[in-house]
């Protein structure tokens, strides 16, 4: 494989391109409402209209607006038609010469599509993801190529540093100077890891990027293994993503065949191999430590930090961990260069950020807006605002480890610090919108029993605080908890955030803490008095209300006694003792 | 003007009181600072008013009980849990490992099935007090201000802890002085 | 070996390159409390019971896996510090049914005495009550699994020391629970070579030698360090 052959692979697809090209959603999101059947029949469509010189049916990765698939875009038409079923597909071919037709239609020029800008999913919707030509007609691997063959690595990590790229996992390092420390630590074997695990409730970010485009990620895998001076990486993907699995595997074996992973990579001296590892369904395997543990075979649990995963990692050689939305960005950095990928976003934060658009507002989907576009922008202009007639009073980001952005503060841009001085996080990109319906203690116990059900159990923190915070806000929302029962709250949320051995525990009580600073009210409308505390402290204005609850007791009892008399009664007409 | 004093028998063993006049000849010395003004051991029979400390042994097991400890906690300046059922619900509680709504079961296991002489569940409402759904200890329901765990706690330790207490200080208990089991 | 010189708790001590905070507190007498720790195996840093603040690092580091380091200094004591410890604990004796009145290891378990030094006299924390089996298939020893704090010390000397491999943890979070084999009952447990090196090693009432009876499990863990430094310092070999 040379930079030729790339030219030649890409010069033949552009010659054989087809005049009308119907691009047919193929992600998961789409699949799930039919889009395979739509694509079959689109097929047969054209082949019955004769137009098969002319129009090809293209297979594509999501297009964005999910919430109205299936759906599919005619080029160079530049209708994208939405909820299309099967039978239309007939029609939609018989529009392309000309004939008008009646289907539901999106206005490719809202805000929803207008406002993004496309950089990881730059291929995403475009080409045919389970086609390696469809990526180098698109110049795929033609970054690894210049890399490979004009750069250092140390020269790589430097342009790395320049472009000011931030991990989109969760935490936000700095991938330039993660890269670094791998490329220095000594070790005669190294790793590089591609963390799909993505596990927020809520957030499809890391699957669309697979499903739809997933050479843009095995490109950034072999590029940044060239930079750390790896020869063998791993993606570990939850096995609840199949779709993105099976293009993974497409993807991985078409780009050993072509000669772009394997050995004496574009004949050069550097081979790299990717190895798939599935998930079995644990949440704690997305923090980096539990993860290797898993690729290594053993329970899924992680370890405390240092070593950090650069200095020993995956069987104690050095390790790089990136998520799959960082990797997507490593080649258009690199095709691109430094400054381009600086020049977007805000001063620390730079670059794009894929989201996934979710819960009560218009338009749910996936969107990719620069760095510090503001939350008002993406739900209100982009999702077109609250579904229903209802009122936004709230955003969630970084899903269970994330925090809750109150309407007042919903010009926040989103960037790492701003949403961290909120009390929330950029995560890995999931966005939920609530409205005036949602009941913010019951936004916090979700995301509580969440955490609470995948704590591994490794430390005690975690493994028990989470149970006993989910107590306190199910009793808090049964409207049987006091105020003393919200400080115990209160400050395990704190105990939990600054003990626990991982992210996971670290993180658990974000929902908690972020709806008590923004929300608090709605905690304390469901509190009771504390009219059994303290003797000499009780508020005397309560202790009626206390003769009122022993009063309300007794008569509870009294009832109570009679209906098990009356009970009894009944059982012993109608049915002989089981006594033995 | 003596310490109004009550101690009060909820669901445990009795066990707390026992190791209570284990004090010995320290009783003595007691019954100059205090009145005893509701216990199993002297007669009265309704919680009075005014009580200066409760000495509670025994869970919260049934709805007797849960009465009995809001009417302390209102009357009562110092409630102290005494005794292990008091403070962690103790050997009263292993029922609860059954689960939310097994109360039942326990009484026909102890009363049916483990009869050997007329196997009946005892029902005489106003008398056989209902076992409650769960039981808890005394802090679950009330706020207690100090805590006396042992089973039982031993003389000394109470006599430590009332010493403390009938001097004015604030009883602290640590290291050596707390005991469970 | 280089030596590294550090503050612990105001005073400066030294220690070995390569030493853990909690080796180097030790031999300068800071006591700080453990629980997932023990002589002999390797430390997972799991309970977060020896958290202690290093001046200059935000988070609280695990005395037991972080490395000393020039210049280091480290409280192992603190309002903060104290705090947390006595709420992990309260929240460790909620989560399962420790119930030390009818407990075989009464008297002689790390909990208690845990608790008494960290100044529990009660847990504020609804207890969960669970209900967890207890293992008495094996011909000697039991497994109470409403005892267990799952600080995993017999998977480790299982592995570690003996090299049976047959505990481990199964499940997660509030489930976690230990398992002999492939969670079968402890007596069709094949690998296991009935060592009771875990015996030996759990801090309270969950491993226990079948016949005891209340406060009658006492443990000998001297018996574990031998093992573990018996080759070093050759006692492996008879006296001449």
């Amino acid at each position: 494989m040379t930079l030729n052959d790339l030219h030649l692979i890409q010069a033949r697809e552009l010659a054989g391109k087809k005049k009308i090209i119907l691009r047919c959603c193929m992600a998961a999101g789409c699949m799930s409402s039919g889009s395979a059947n739509v694509k079959q029949r689109l097929e047969q469509a054209v082949a019955e209209a004769g137009l098969g010189q002319e129009v090809e049916v293209r297979g594509v990765g999501c297009l964005k607006l999910c919430c109205e698939g299936p759906l599919v875009q005619a080029d160079p038409q530049e209708v994208l038609y939405i909820k299309v079923t099967p039978e239309n597909a007939p029609t939609i071919v018989a529009t392309l010469r000309g004939e008008p037709a009646d289907l539901p239609q999106t206005d490719l020029n809202a805000p929803f599509f207008k406002r993004q800008l496309s950089v990881v999913l730059a291929n995403s919707g475009v080409i045919d993801p389970e086609r390696i030509e469809d990526y180098i007609a698109a110049e795929g691997y033609q970054a690894l190529h210049e890399v490979l063959t004009e750069a250092t690595p140390t020269e790589v990590v430097e342009t790395m540093v320049r472009s000011g790229l931030r991990g989109r996992g969760g935490a936000g390092f700095s991938t330039g100077i993660k890269w670094g420390t791998v490329a220095k630590t000594p070790g005669s074997r190294k790793y590089v890891i591609c963390n799909a695990d993505e596990g927020d409730p809520g957030a499809f970010m890391d699957r669309s990027v697979l499903e739809s485009d997933p050479h843009s990620v095995l490109e950034g895998m072999a590029i940044a293994a060239y930079a750390v001076g790896a020869d063998q990486g791993f993606i570990y993907v939850r096995a609840e993503y199949p779709l993105a699995i099976s293009r993974l595997q497409i993807a991985i074996k078409q780009a050993k065949q072509l000669g772009v992973l394997g050995s004496g990579i574009f004949e050069s001296p550097f081979n790299f191999s990717i190895d798939i590892r599935i998930g079995a369904g644990a949440f704690v395997c997305g923090e980096e430590t539990a993860l290797m543990a898993s690729v290594e075979g053993k329970r899924g649990t992680p370890r405390p930090r240092p070593p950090f995963p650069a200095e020993s990692g995956l069987w104690g050689c050095p390790t790089l961990i990136n998520n799959v939305e960082t990797l997507a960005n490593v080649p258009p950095i690199y095709r691109k260069g430094a400054a381009w990928f600086a020049g977007i976003g805000t001063e620390k934060s730079k670059g794009t950020k894929v989201f996934a658009l979710a819960g009560r507002v218009k338009n749910t989907g996936l969107i990719e807006v620069p760095m510090g576009t503001t939350v008002r922008t993406i739900v209100e202009e982009m999702g077109g605002g609250a579904t229903g007639g209802g009122h936004i009073k709230a955003v969630q980001t970084g899903g269970p480890s994330g925090g809750c952005i109150p309407l007042p503060h919903l010009d926040t841009p989103v960037d790492y610090e701003s949403l961290g001085r909120l009390g929330s996080i950029m995560g890995s990109g999931g966005m939920i919108v609530m409205d005036d319906t949602t009941h913010m203690v019951d936004v916090a116990r979700f995301f509580m029993e969440f955490c609470m059900d995948e704590s591994c159990g490794k430390c005690v923190p975690c493994r028990t605080g989470t149970v006993q915070m989910h107590h306190l806000l199910c009793k808090i929302m049964a409207r049987k908890a006091t105020p003393r029962d919200l400080e115990k709250l209160q400050e395990l949320c704190d105990m939990v955030k600054h003990t626990s051995l991982c992210g996971l525990g670290q993180t658990a009580p974000n929902p908690t803490l972020s709806t008590l600073r923004f929300f608090r009210h709605e905690y304390e409308a469901l509190l009771q008095p504390d009219t059994f505390g303290p003797h000499r402290t009780a508020d005397h204005a309560s202790l009626p209300a206390a003769e009122t609850t022993l009063l309300h007791l007794r008569q509870t009892y009294r009832a109570r006694a009679v209906e098990a008399t009356t009970r009894a009664a009944a059982e012993t007409t109608t049915t002989p003792t089981t006594a033995k | 003007m003596k310490t109004r004093l009550a101690t009060v028998w909820l669901g445990g063993c009795s066990g707390c009181h026992m190791s209570f006049l284990d004090l010995d000849e320290f009783l003595i010395d007691l019954i100059q600072q205090v009145d005893v003004v509701y216990s199993p051991v002297v007669d009265a029979k309704e919680y009075p008013e005014d009580v200066d400390v409760c000495l509670i042994e025994g869970a919260v097991c049934n709805e007797d009980h849960l009465e009995m400890v809001h009417r302390i906690r209102l009357r009562t300046d110092k409630v102290v849990a005494f005794g292990d059922c008091a403070v962690t619900g103790n050997v009263a509680a292993i029922r609860n490992q059954l689960g939310l709504g097994n109360h039942e079961n326990v009484l026909q296991r102890a009363y049916v099935e483990a009869a050997q002489l007329n196997p009946r569940v005892p029902s005489e409402p106003g008398i056989v007090p209902p076992l409650l759904e769960r039981v808890m200890p005394v802090h679950e329901v009330i706020h207690v201000d100090y805590h006396l765990p042992g089973c039982p706690p031993s003389a000394a330790r109470i006599r430590t802890f009332l010493t403390q207490l009938l001097a004015g200080e604030e009883p602290r208990l640590t290291g050596e002085d707390i005991k469970f089991g | 070996m280089a030596a590294k010189t550090l503050t612990i708790d105001g005073r400066q001590v030294s220690a070995e390159e390569g030493a853990t905070i909690l080796q180097a507190a030790e031999e300068a007498g800071a006591k700080i409390p453990t629980l997932c720790h023990l002589d002999g195996i390797y430390d997972v840093g799991a309970c977060r019971l020896c958290l202690v603040e290093v001046a200059g690092v935000p988070k609280l580091l695990p005395a037991c896996t972080t490395k000393v380091a020039e210049g280091m200094d480290v409280r192992t004591d603190s309002e903060r510090i104290r705090s947390y410890r006595r709420i992990n604990f309260e929240l460790l004796l909620a989560e399962r049914n420790h119930i030390c009145a009818v407990c075989v290891a009464n008297g002689h378990c790390e909990l208690q005495t845990l608790a008494y030094s960290l100044g529990v006299d009660h847990v504020r924390y609804d207890y969960r009550f669970p209900r967890w089996e207890v293992d008495t298939t094996h011909s000697l020893f039991g497994m109470d699994h409403n005892r267990c704090v799952l600080c995993s010390r017999c998977v480790r000397v299982c592995w570690h020391i003996e090299g049976a491999g047959t505990k481990n943890v199964a499940g997660r979070g509030a489930q976690s629970r230990i398992i002999t084999d492939l969670n079968m009952p402890w007596k069709h447990a094949d690998s296991c070579t009935s060592c009771g090196k875990c015996v030996q090693a759990c801090p309270t009432g969950a491993l226990f030698h079948k016949g005891s009876t209340v406060g009658e499990m006492e443990r000998d863990r001297s018996k574990l360090e031998f093992i573990v430094t018996a080759r070093e310092k050759g006692q492996w070999i008879a006296p001449d």
